[in-house]
């Protein structure tokens, strides 16, 4: 069921119509004649998606924000967004008698005395889990294929977007039940707003109206998590979906690919079929999750009291890296001056990962800068392709990764019986040096796999039949690798480090200069696809 | 003991109009009477040996620790450069120590670690009641502290105050400085619990009478009870990590099955 749909007549295919009677028809017909909607039908379900199993992370993204909406307006039924203070008197027994706010005892109410009310909870954190991690992973996949060129940078920025918000829409939830983990995650959340020279202060009070925590939070923090947050979410859902339908999917390079075609199956009838099946699938999943797996048992949490701190308080995973880079950060480097307390402790993780976030929202920008290419991409790149990108992003993967394990140090260090000064020096090594490491082992394996690739294109697979020749000389026959196979192999385009070249004033900018040196950064150390005058010269070669 | 005489030869009895579970039932009655009979025998004979002021059993420890203790601990328990003195440590002290393995300690290191019981319980208490008449010192416990009977709201408001920064609100352990550590709660006896908390072994602190009050002690043992005898009301509880091990799950397992569901789908059929 593959057809090729071409971007100069999209819907030409679609002439005949089949004529045919009964309800369906007639259906159809009533509600056409009354929306127009055939015209969209018609767009769309010619619409072309190629298949791939990596095309299909950004749809389990979706899905589960879809699981987490309705599992979330299931939750809003029960749960008080107060922090009026209570005494429990629902099923859970250690927990009978004590003060806490409401939000923790509607919340306990949900898991134990509303029908179905703890299954919908797991389902919702769960979902939320899943729905970070796929955006995560759909990223890898868009950064290390280059689907982020031209003409999809915007979109890589709104995706980013999202990631954060989905980030934000996590530590709120996270937030809102009002239990010891919360709490304590709150209270960092405080610590580092309070670390922010001369605003810091304000901010916080104004946050929690008042010293931390007061009565206001929990109230503030679910308007967010369930009114604006996700209002803005499903905007940008809207709008990253448009625009992969306006700039067409990107495919993998191959036999008859190019850019300026789509090879897939059309949305209708089998992509959407797939898809909508997909959709229950992923809800399984999450559900089957949900059944029989335990997340934020806040029963054992118990509600919020500034005093204790459990061992083991982590944020969700999604946060993970930023508590890492609190935990990292060496001691001593804070002092008092100038009229104020300077936290840097707090200020270098702070502006150290605002930085790296920022760097990877505009990545696409920086690359296109450095190349000048103004082409459109649709066909992508293997990552082998374009070492110098693919080691960059094993630099950042290592460095996120680094900062991400070290929340977890003080469980690294009971279960693998080390000691926890061990594991941060070691996660302050790799923190550090790792991204160096990365970048150099992915660079040289990048190479030598196109340098393999190469050798394949020019003299085929070795195929372990050893010939003996008349005059006496023993060969090993190579297997010359086929068209179709060939195409993936040499598609794709070279670039060479930019020439500095003197202006119409005849000068020679600071940027050029920097450009260039990036460009040759970036492109110095390449490996050229095999043209078609080497494969024509090969072609008596195969011995 | 007669009843296990007269189970005896029931079972060679053929089971020819009786019902066929007459014998097994006759069996069980008579395992019942015996164990009955002797579970009263030996908390009997339990209670005669608790009596650790006896000179005989204070001599039996003596002997004891003069053959086990006393490399580490000197001969007459005042301490060594390899080991603290125990004058005054209590009775609490040995219980928990020996009771649960830790001592004799296997090797040196940050923190002595659990292992089998290398004493009968017979041997744990001459050795208590051995270093208990050097010097007064925390006793054993009573056993009305130790039914896990208590408020376990009340002693999980106390575990988490005083007791999850190392342990871990479900009492499943935590890390501390140095390779040392508040090992996980689960499994752990009632008595041990208790003298644990009177005695402050290795890195614990002590949580005296004026600072946790005897029956708040026994309502922290009824929680940790509560929470060992109550599986999660949520399902697998993943080892009651906190989000650490909800992450890995979520990674590996979660996201594991539904990339193998997109590779399934997307799969081309032959």
């Amino acid at each position: 069921m593959t057809t090729t749909e071409s971007s100069t007549a999209p819907s030409t295919a679609l002439a005949e119509t089949k004529k045919s009677g009964g309800l369906t028809a007639a259906a159809s017909n009533y509600i056409d004649e009354r929306t127009s909607i055939s015209a969209a039908v018609k767009g769309l379900g010619r619409k072309v998606f190629p298949d791939h199993w990596s095309f299909m992370l950004g749809e389990v993204a979706l899905y589960s924000f879809v699981v987490i909406l309705l599992s979330g307006s299931f939750l809003t039924f029960f749960f008080q967004a107060s922090m009026s203070e209570v005494h429990y008197d629902g099923s859970f027994v250690p927990l009978k008698g004590i003060e806490m706010s409401a939000a923790m005892a509607s919340t306990l109410d949900i898991s134990f005395d509303v029908r179905g009310g703890l299954l919908m909870r797991q389902v919702h954190h769960w979902a939320a889990l899943l729905f970070v991690a796929a955006i995560g992973l759909h990223m890898l996949r868009v950064y290390f294929t280059g689907a982020f060129r031209k003409p999809r940078e915007l979109n890589w920025v709104i995706g980013f977007i999202l990631f954060i918000l989905a980030m934000a829409e996590g530590f709120t939830g996270y937030s809102l039940p009002d239990d010891l983990l919360s709490g304590n995650g709150l209270r960092i959340i405080d610590g580092m707003v309070k670390g922010i020279p001369l605003v810091g202060t304000w901010i916080t009070f104004l946050l929690f109206g008042g010293e931390f925590p007061g009565t206001d939070i929990v109230g503030r923090l679910y308007s967010l998590h369930i009114l604006l947050l996700p209002a803005i979410i499903v905007a940008l859902i809207a709008l990253h979906l448009v625009f992969v339908v306006v700039h067409k999917h990107t495919q993998y390079p191959g036999a008859g690919r190019t850019n300026q075609n789509v090879a897939g199956a059309p949305i209708l009838p089998l992509f959407a079929a797939k898809g909508g099946g997909f959709f229950f699938l992923v809800f399984g999943v999450i559900m089957l999750m949900g059944t029989f797996f335990t997340i934020n048992p806040i029963w054992n949490y118990g509600p919020y009291d500034p005093s204790p701190v459990s061992a083991g308080t982590q944020p969700d995973w999604y946060i993970g890296f930023a508590d890492g880079a609190l935990r990292l950060i060496p001691p001593g480097l804070e002092f008092v001056g100038l009229g104020g307390t300077w936290s840097f402790n707090i200020l270098i993780p702070l502006v150290g990962l605002g930085l790296f976030i920022l760097l990877v929202m505009i990545y696409p920008f920086i690359e296109a800068w450095i190349t000048g290419d103004k082409r459109e991409h649709h066909v992508l790149d293997r990552p082998r392709n374009a070492p110098t990108r693919t080691a960059i992003g094993a630099a950042g993967v290592t460095f996120y990764a680094a900062l991400w394990a070290a929340a977890g140090s003080d469980i690294i260090a009971t279960h693998f019986h080390v000691t926890m000064e061990g594991v941060i020096h070691t996660m302050q090594a790799l923190t550090i040096l790792g991204p160096f490491a990365a970048y150099f082992i992915a660079k040289r394996v990048c190479l030598a796999l196109q340098k393999k690739d190469r050798e394949i294109v020019l003299h085929g697979y070795e195929s372990g039949r050893i010939v003996r020749l008349p005059g006496g000389e023993y060969i090993e026959v190579h297997q010359p690798v086929n068209e179709y196979e060939r195409w993936k192999l040499v598609d794709y385009s070279e670039y060479k480090p930019l020439m500095i070249r003197p202006d119409a004033r005849g000068r020679i900018t600071t940027g050029q200069r920097m450009r260039a040196g990036l460009s040759r950064w970036f492109f110095e150390d390449r490996i050229s696809p095999v043209s078609t005058t080497e494969i024509e010269q090969s072609h008596g070669d195969h011995h | 003991m007669p009843e296990t005489k007269t189970s005896k030869p029931r079972p060679n009895r053929k089971a020819g109009r009786r019902h066929p579970m007459a014998s097994v039932a006759l069996i069980a009655i008579g395992l019942l009477f015996t164990g009955g009979a002797y579970a009263m025998f030996s908390t009997s004979t339990a209670r005669a040996e608790s009596d650790l002021s006896s000179q005989q059993t204070i001599d039996e420890g003596k002997k004891l620790f003069a053959a086990n203790c006393a490399t580490c601990h000197g001969l007459s328990a005042q301490g060594s450069g390899n080991g603290p003195s125990l004058i005054g440590v209590g009775a609490a002290s040995v219980d928990f120590q020996v009771g649960t393995g830790r001592m004799p300690m296997q090797m040196n290191g940050p923190q002595a670690q659990k292992k089998p019981v290398q004493f009968t319980e017979e041997q744990t208490r001459a050795l208590a009641a051995y270093v208990a008449s050097l010097a007064p010192g925390p006793g054993l416990p009573d056993a009305s502290l130790l039914d896990a009977q208590g408020d376990a709201a009340a002693g999980g408001e106390l575990f988490r105050i005083n007791c999850a920064m190392c342990h871990n609100v479900a009492g499943a352990g935590g890390a501390l400085t140095e390779g040392k550590f508040a090992p996980a709660l689960t499994g752990v006896t009632e008595a041990h619990i208790f003298e644990a908390m009177v005695t402050g072994p290795q890195n614990m602190p002590v949580f005296n009478d004026a600072n946790i009050t005897p029956e708040g002690k026994r309502d922290i043992i009824t929680y940790l009870k509560y929470l060992e005898n109550n599986p999660s009301p949520g399902g697998f509880a993943l080892g009651s990590l906190g989000p650490v091990s909800e992450g890995l799950f979520l990674w590996i397992f979660g996201l594991g099955a539904v990339v193998a569901v997109t590779v399934w789908i997307t799969a081309k059929s032959n």
